[in-house]
C-alpha cells in the first residue's frame, strides 16, 4: 500500500459520537458533542501546534471565520502553552477548543491525522471530511458544502 | 562525518517539531497486569494497522497515535470488551482497511475461496496424471 494513501473516515453521514473535551487554552471553552448540534452547520478542525501543514492552513481558517463560519477545534496531543503560542502566532479562528491528549476523540470520528476538517450539520451529523490542509481553492468548496448543509 | 552533520542539521529540527510534546498514553508501552488479557490485547494489536505508518501494525509502530491505539486496546480489553468488539469499533470508523484480518465480504471472499479452488484444481490435475501413469504401467 502506498505511503500517501488517504484513509477516509467511515463516520461521514453519521452522527457525531458523544464526547466532552476540556478546554485547551484559558481563553476559549472546551468542546463537547452537544456544541456541534446547535442548529447551524459548523466546521470542526483537528489541529496541533506541532503540525506544520496546520500553519499553512491558518490563513484559510481565518478567512472562513471572517465569512461567518463557526469553527470549533480539537487540539491533538498538545499542551496548553504550545496551543496558546501557536494561536498567538498564526491567529485564533476558533469558538471552542477541546484538548484531545490521547487521540481519543480523533479515533471516535475516524480521523487519522492532522490537519483534518469536518463539516457538521445543525443536527450534529458529519456531512464531509477534508483531509490535509485547507488550501485557498478549498475555501469556496467548504463554504458551498456548509451552505448545502443548512 | 560532514555528511552526517548535514543530515542531522537538516532532519533533527524537523522531526523534533513534527512530534507531539505530550507523554504517551498510559497503556501505550505498559502491559496489562493479567497475562491472559495482555496476550489477548497483543494478538489484536498485531492485527491492527497503524494509521500513520500504514505498512506497520500498531504493535510495531512508535508513532504517538499508534501508542494511543494500543492504550485503547489494552484499556478496553481490561474493561471486559472482546477483541472482536474492539476490531468492529475501529472498522466502523476506518473501514476494513484498519484490520489485517479482513472479514469475509463480497469484495474479500476470493481471498478464502482462491486457495481452496487452487487446491482442488491441483488434486484434479495430479489425479489425471497418476491415472495416466497407471494405464501406461
Amino acid at each position: 500500500m502506498p505511503k500517501d494513501n488517504i484513509i477516509a473516515s467511515k463516520m461521514v453521514g453519521k452522527k457525531m459520537p458523544d464526547f466532552a473535551l476540556p478546554a485547551a487554552i484559558e481563553q476559549r471553552p472546551g468542546l463537547s458533542s452537544g456544541d456541534l448540534a446547535g442548529g447551524n452547520p459548523t466546521l470542526l478542525n483537528v489541529f496541533a501546534s506541532w503540525c506544520l501543514p496546520c500553519i499553512a492552513e491558518a490563513p484559510q481558517l481565518l478567512e472562513l471565520e471572517k465569512a461567518g463560519v463557526e469553527i470549533n477545534a480539537i487540539a491533538s496531543r498538545d499542551t496548553s502553552a504550545d496551543v496558546a503560542n501557536f494561536l498567538n502566532r498564526w491567529g485564533n479562528p476558533y469558538a471552542r477548543i477541546g484538548s484531545d491528549t490521547r487521540s481519543a476523540v480523533q479515533l471516535e470520528i475516524g480521523s487519522s491525522g492532522v490537519p483534518e476538517t469536518f463539516v457538521i450539520d445543525g443536527n450534529g451529523v458529519i456531512v464531509h471530511q477534508h483531509i490535509g490542509d485547507i488550501r485557498k481553492e478549498n475555501v469556496p468548496e467548504l463554504l458551498k458544502i456548509l451552505e448545502e448543509a443548512r | 562525518m560532514r555528511i552526517l552533520a548535514a543530515f542531522l542539521i537538516l532532519f533533527l529540527p524537523f522531526t523534533a517539531t513534527a512530534q507531539t510534546g505530550l507523554p504517551p498514553a498510559p497503556y501505550a508501552y505498559r502491559q496489562l497486569d493479567d497475562p491472559a488479557k495482555e496476550a489477548e490485547a497483543k494478538e489484536l494489536m498485531e492485527e491492527l494497522r497503524c494509521l500513520k505508518c500504514q505498512s506497520q501494525s500498531i504493535a510495531d509502530s512508535d508513532a504517538p497515535m499508534a501508542g494511543d491505539m494500543r492504550s485503547q486496546v489494552r484499556e478496553r480489553i481490561a474493561a471486559g470488551q472482546t477483541p472482536e468488539q474492539i476490531r468492529d469499533w475501529l472498522i466502523d470508523r476506518y473501514g476494513n482497511w484498519v484490520s489485517y484480518d479482513p472479514p469475509v465480504t463480497t469484495a474479500t471472499w476470493p481471498l478464502w475461496a482462491a486457495p481452496l479452488f487452487l487446491l482442488i484444481m491441483g488434486l484434479w490435475l495430479a489425479r489425471a496424471k497418476f491415472r495416466r501413469k497407471k494405464d501406461e504401467g
